[in-house]
Order: structure tokens, then sequence, then C-alpha cells
């Protein structure tokens, strides 16, 4: 059947079973809002800037697992795509962008709303197209999809010129896509896997280091079996955070900068360590040439080039952690040396538990005076811990991190790798809009939240009812802690003299406000917040002299931690 | 270390700035790159000549093949190959280094492929070795202008 490529566009996202496309209209774009109209297959949800359609696209993906799809115009459009596009390249999140671009004759003549997205995106997205003729439109969907969401996923961006999408072709999508260049490696090598075991079993002090790469292959289940099959202990990354349930007595919660004592002291002071789906970030390792000085490491990815970048591996497993983890329990699950190996590192885990209970996550009380972390462990309380919590950047989003017991993957929605501020509130709106009968909440900084505030009014619009607890310290937060520890307290640019008025704002959107002000107030206001209909916005008066701690200094080792 | 890698790439538009933009996004150098179809049309052929430390190779090439429409990457390291590169110089001839212009012409079986009132452009090929061993000795009688069109190489054998 002949179709034009507007109307191509919209049956093939129909037929992947899109259900969803956040967007911005605009006139490259005009011809496939006409299809949209006509179509009930595919909703479009209207953001207010094309950042938040990417961040909602985004939060979908990583709250349901399913690839997040968005939909914008040319030139401003296309630009305003390059901050989440490069968020959801930094911690691997499957989206698919599509963007309108000027008609093919026009392309490289400064055309009036004309921007080279392809080449500004080349560095931020897993592969782009540049769409020349109608007829390859459905092919190159189908392929955008399969690149996205497979391997080591990530964002794909599609440039679809004005004139493709008004000329005809016959409608033909590919069942399969295939492409010569591109074959993942799942499997892990065997052999590989056993001398990786070996080694495993033939160490004493053994630490699991956790990363985002669990909850993209959605292994969780099998870290849990690995876990308890040796009892080994188990720590994450920011990104990993609910890959392991944060109660189980195994669990070393985060390490890293702001990570754990018994997280940075088990990993350096391990003598094997099992990597999995994670990457070594610097604000993981602290100073490289410190890092792990007693480790063997073993480090299992999907992407290889991820192995050996930053730190020397022993033996490195290209494959899907999934597949190896399941080889890994495989090999070990009810075997006498599994018994034997729980047995001999029994002290180690007393070790740990022992730096665990002498330096736990903690905080002072101040009378009078609301603590951010107080108000992270109100709203476990409140939620029972089954909330999906998304994050802004900033001490925010490491009290969110650090005080919130995150049990299942896909609750802890961030941006880890980016640190992108303004990330959290349209990424709390697309996974409520996935997971439409979850309770969705972004804790967020009083700074960060105004980056995309604007999307307040998507979320009133199409009623969906994401709660937005600001922890509102008038300040940009973690960097002031930065000057307040190495520029000798010298608050440059950081204070945000609490405009604007929050709770006024939120109802000027249509959306619910409520204020705490004093520690008594909150568990009340947040249980009347998290109670209400529809969208609200939760301003909490937080202590602006709080700081993030344990803090490992950049540069430094991560034994070199300051504390509380 | 230098490192000579042959690239295999889908024939279409915008590889060229997918390898180049890899190349400078992560600070790795390239020192020369050639680039042309091969027998198969829609395939092209890249090499690039480059270096590093062993580190800095291994993700290059773990990179470039990370790449979609990269379909081969071979490191011709410790690989025998035969590798050619084409020089077209301009140098001065006139008065006594006209002789010497010529003879190296000669010794070196290169050839000249256009001569003006002062001035014979030479076209040369060889290995890296001899390039440079030519342009050393052309350097006294005043080179104009040199242009090189960077390193190919292909394994020796079957
Ligand atoms: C888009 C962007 N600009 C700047 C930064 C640098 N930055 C990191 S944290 C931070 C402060 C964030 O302030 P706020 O949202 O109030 O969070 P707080 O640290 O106070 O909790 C800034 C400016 C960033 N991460 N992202
Ligand atoms: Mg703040």
């Amino acid at each position: 059947m002949q179709m034009t490529g507007a109307e191509i566009f919209v049956k093939a996202l129909a037929d992947l079973g899109v259900d969803v496309v956040f967007g911005y209209p605009g006139g490259a774009t005009i011809n496939i809002y006409d299809a949209l109209f006509k179509n009930v297959k595919v909703r479009h949800m209207l953001c207010r800037h094309e950042q938040g359609a990417v961040h909602m696209a985004d939060g979908y993906a990583r709250a349901s697992g399913r690839t997040g799809v968005c939909l914008v115009t040319s030139g401003p459009g296309a630009t305003n795509t390059v901050t989440g596009l490069a968020t959801a390249y930094m911690d691997s999140i499957p989206i698919v962008v599509f963007t309108g671009q000027v008609p093919t004759l026009l392309i490289g003549n400064d055309a009036f709303q004309e921007a080279d997205i392809v080449g500004i995106s080349r560095p931020c997205t897993k592969h782009n197209y540049l769409v020349k003729e109608t007829k390859d439109l459905a092919r190159i969907i189908k392929e955008s999809f399969y690149i996205a969401s497979t391997g080591r996923p990530g964002p794909v961006l599609v440039d679809m010129p004005k004139d493709v999408l008004i000329a005809s072709a016959r409608y033909e999508l590919p069942k399969e896509a295939s492409l010569r260049g591109y074959r993942p490696t799942y499997e892990g090598h065997q052999r590989q896997v056993e001398s990786a075991v070996r080694l495993l079993l033939s160490r004493e002090r053994p630490v699991v280091y956790a990363g985002g790469g669990i909850i993209l292959s959605n292994a969780s289940g099998e870290l849990a079996e690995l876990s308890g099959a040796l009892s080994l202990p188990v720590t994450t990354t920011l990104m990993g955070m609910g890959a392991f349930p944060g109660s189980d007595p195994l669990s070393l919660g985060m390490l890293g900068m702001h990570g754990t004592y018994a997280a940075n002291m088990a990993i350096s002071h391990s003598d094997v360590i099992l990597a999995v789906g994670a990457r070594f970030d610097d604000r993981v390792t602290g100073k490289v040439s410190e890092f792990a000085p007693h480790a063997k490491i073993i480090h299992v990815d999907i992407d290889p080039t991820s192995i050996q970048k930053n730190v020397r591996v022993d033996i490195p497993i290209v494959g899907d952690v999934k597949d190896v983890l399941r080889k890994m329990i495989k090999l070990v699950k009810g075997k006498k040396e599994a018994t034997a190996f729980r047995g001999k590192t029994a002290a180690w885990r007393g070790q740990i538990a022992s730096w665990a209970k002498t330096h736990p996550l903690t905080y002072k009380p101040s009378k009078g005076k609301i603590k951010p972390q107080y108000v992270v462990e109100q709203i476990h309380k409140l939620t029972k811990g089954k909330a999906i919590i998304a994050t802004e950047v900033g001490q925010n989003q490491m009290w969110a991190a650090q005080f919130y017991n995150y049990e299942q993957p896909r609750t802890f929605l961030s941006s880890g790798g980016l640190g992108t501020m303004g990330y959290g509130l349209p990424a709390a709106i697309g996974a409520q809009v996935a997971m439409p009968g979850r309770l969705v909440v972004d804790i967020a900084g009083d700074g960060s939240i105004q980056m995309n505030i604007q999307e307040l009014a998507t979320a009133v619009q199409y009623r969906v009812p994401v709660k937005v607890v600001i922890l509102n310290n008038g300040s940009l937060g973690m960097v002031r802690q930065w000057q307040e520890l190495f520029f000798d307290g010298n608050y440059s640019q950081t204070c945000l003299p609490r405009i604007p008025d929050f709770v006024k704002l939120a109802e000027a959107y249509g959306a619910k406000g409520f204020r705490a002000t004093k520690p008594e107030e909150v568990p009340e206001v947040l249980r009347k917040g998290f109670a209400a209909d529809g969208p609200v916005l939760i301003d909490v008066i937080t202590d602006p002299g709080e700081m993030v701690y344990p803090m490992v200094p950049a540069g430094a080792g991560l034994t070199e931690m300051l504390l509380v | 270390m230098r490192h000579t890698i042959s690239v295999l790439v889908e024939n279409e538009f915008g590889v060229l700035s997918r390898v180049s933009g890899l190349f400078s996004g992560r600070g790795f150098n390239i020192e020369s790159l050639c680039v042309a179809e091969t027998m198969d049309a829609q395939v092209s052929r890249m090499t690039i000549v480059t270096s590093g430390n062993d580190q800095i190779i291994e993700q290059i090439l773990k990179q470039l093949n990370k790449l979609i429409p990269v379909l081969k990457v071979i490191d011709f390291t410790g690989v025998d190959t035969v590798d050619r590169e084409l020089v077209l110089v301009k140098v001065n001839a006139d008065g006594d280094g006209k002789q010497e212009v010529l003879r190296l012409v000669d010794i070196f079986r290169a050839r000249i492929v256009d001569v003006a009132p002062r001035c014979y452009t030479i076209e040369m090929t060889g290995g890296e070795g001899k390039v440079l061993a030519f342009l050393q000795m052309l350097r006294p009688m005043g080179i104009r202008e040199i242009v090189r069109t960077g390193k190919i190489a292909v394994s020796r054998g079957m």
C-alpha cells in the first residue's frame, strides 16, 4: 500500500507497539502531526520543552524497560534534545528521538530552522540516521528501535526531511532488523566464566560491584541468586540502586564519592572484585592508582569498550550480564566448593559488618531545622519503599540514593553519567505514564527543579499524578558544599534567594502545593501531599548548611572519606 | 607505538565523520587516513595510521568496532604487510641542482610528472622509509610543496 512518509511513520510506530510519543510540533513535522491526529493507537503527549520530552521518554524507558519515543521539529526543536540525548547516552537508556528536518534540497543552505542534528548528535547517540528517501523510512525506524534496545542500549536519533515525510512509498516494515556491522555478544565465553569462578573461589575477601547493567539486563534475580549461593557482599553504583535489595544483609549500599563507609572500605580491602554491568567511572573509583590495590578484578560487560578502559582487569568477560551470571550460578550452586567458600569468607563478612556498624549512613539532627535526610527517610517510610523515585542532581540526588532503601530494580531513576539538573520531573512524568498504578516521586532540589519546571503543565494537562518533593535548601547545595570544603566557604553564585514561591507556582500551574517548614510537620505534609489527587509539589524548607557525607574528595583514594 | 589499522566500513554517507569524530572526541590521534571503495562498491576501506600505548590502541580498535557501519577492523601490527604511500613533490630545479634532482629521481625510481621553468613536480611511491629518505635527499635542492596520500597497506600472501 502506498502511504506518505508521515503516515508510514505513524503506522510503523503503531506496528512496533509504541503506545506513547512525547513530543512538540513544528513546521518540519506538521505532516506527522496531521497523521497522528487521525490515528488512535499512538498517543502523543505534548510537553512544554523538547528537553522535557526526551527526559520523559528516558524515564518511561528506565521505569518500564520499553524503548521511549520522542518526536520534535527541526532546528531549535532538534537542538533542544541534545541534553536529553547525552543524558540517555551516558546511562545507556533505550530511546528513539525523531527529528524533523528541512526539505532535502535545502539541507546545507542554512535554511530556516535548519540544524545539522545528525552531526550535532553523533557523539551523544548510539547511532543516528538521516532518512534520504521515503522508501527507507520504515526500515530505518525498525533498525532504530533494534539498535536502541539491544546490546548496550542507548539513544538513537532519526532525522526526517520534510519532503521525505510528504512523498509516498509502499509501506513495508521488515520483520527483523539485520545490520551486518552490529552483532552484540550476548553469550559470555564459557571457559572465561569458569576461570572467573575459579579465581573468585580461590580468594578470601570478595566483593561484587554491580552497576546499571544489571538493571538494563533484567538480571537482579540472577545477582541475588549468585550472591546468595556464595554469600557475596554486594555494593552497587548510583546507576545500580535497586539492582540488589537494599535490605539484604549482604548489601553494602552505594560505593564511590558519596558511597557508604562499608562499601568503600570493602572495595579497598577486597582481594577479588566481581564487576558486573559497571564501568569504573571516576566517581566510583576515586584516584584510580589507589583503587582496590589488593584485588584481582573480574569484569563482565556487554560492551567491550568498557573493559580495560579505566582500570586493569584480570579476567574480562564480554557478554550479557544475565547470561554470565546464570553460567556462574550453574558452576557454584549446591557445590561443596560453595560451602567451603562461604565458610572461609565469613571473617571478611564480619569485618564488613563491623565497618557498617561503626560508620553507618547518618546525620546529626538539629533543633528546629528540617534535615533533608530525614525527609527522604520519611518518604521511604510513607511509601513503604515501594515508590518509583526520580531525582534531580546535586545533594538531593545523593540523599535520595543514600536514605531510601531500594528493593527493586527500575525504582531509582537518576541522571548518573551526565548529572543533568532538570532530569527528575520529566523523568518522573515519563515513568508515571509507563507505570500508571505506581506512586512516582521526584526528589528534587530548588535549583534543578527550575530547569524543567514547565513540565508541571504537562503533568496537569494529562493528569499525571507525580509527586515532587523539593529539598529546598535555598542554594545550589552540592556546589556550595564544594565551596564550603575546598574554597574557604566563598559561596560564589550558589545562593538561591527562595524565588519563586513554589506553592504558589504549583497552584498557578493547576497542581497542588504544600509546604513544610518545621521537622514535626514533615510526616503529615508528605502524607497529605501523597494522598492528594493529581500532580503535587511539596516544598520542604531544609537546613541550608547540611552536607552529603561520606565524601571522598575529587582525586583522593576511596578510603580517604570525610565523615559526618 | 605506531599502528596501521585497516577498517572496512559500509560505503554510506557520514561514515568518515563517525570515524574521525570518534578519534577527535576521545583524544586519539590520527597520523594519516585514506579512504576509498573496495572491490565491493558497498564497502569502503579506511587505512588509519595512529599511535598510542597498548591500552589506547585496544580502545581504538574496540571503539571502531562499536560503530554500527564498521564491518571489520584489522590491526596490521605484527602482520606481514606491504605498505605504500604516494607523494607529489615540487622541487627547485635550476643550476647544479637540476642534475642532482634527475639523479635522485632515477635512483628512487620516481617520475617527473610536470616541468616548469625552474621547478619539477615529482611523483614517487614507496614504503615509509623510502619516502622519508627521498624527501630528505631532495631537501637541499629546495622543496616548494609536498602532497602525501598517507599510507595504505595490504597483508602479504593469500
Ligand atoms: C544542567 C546542569 N548545570 C549545572 C550543574 C552543576 N551542578 C551540579 S549540582 C548543582 C546544584 C544543584 O542545586 P539543587 O538542584 O538545588 O540541588 P542541591 O544540591 O541543593 O540539593 C549544580 C549547579 C549540573 N549538574 N547540571
Ligand atoms: Mg538546592
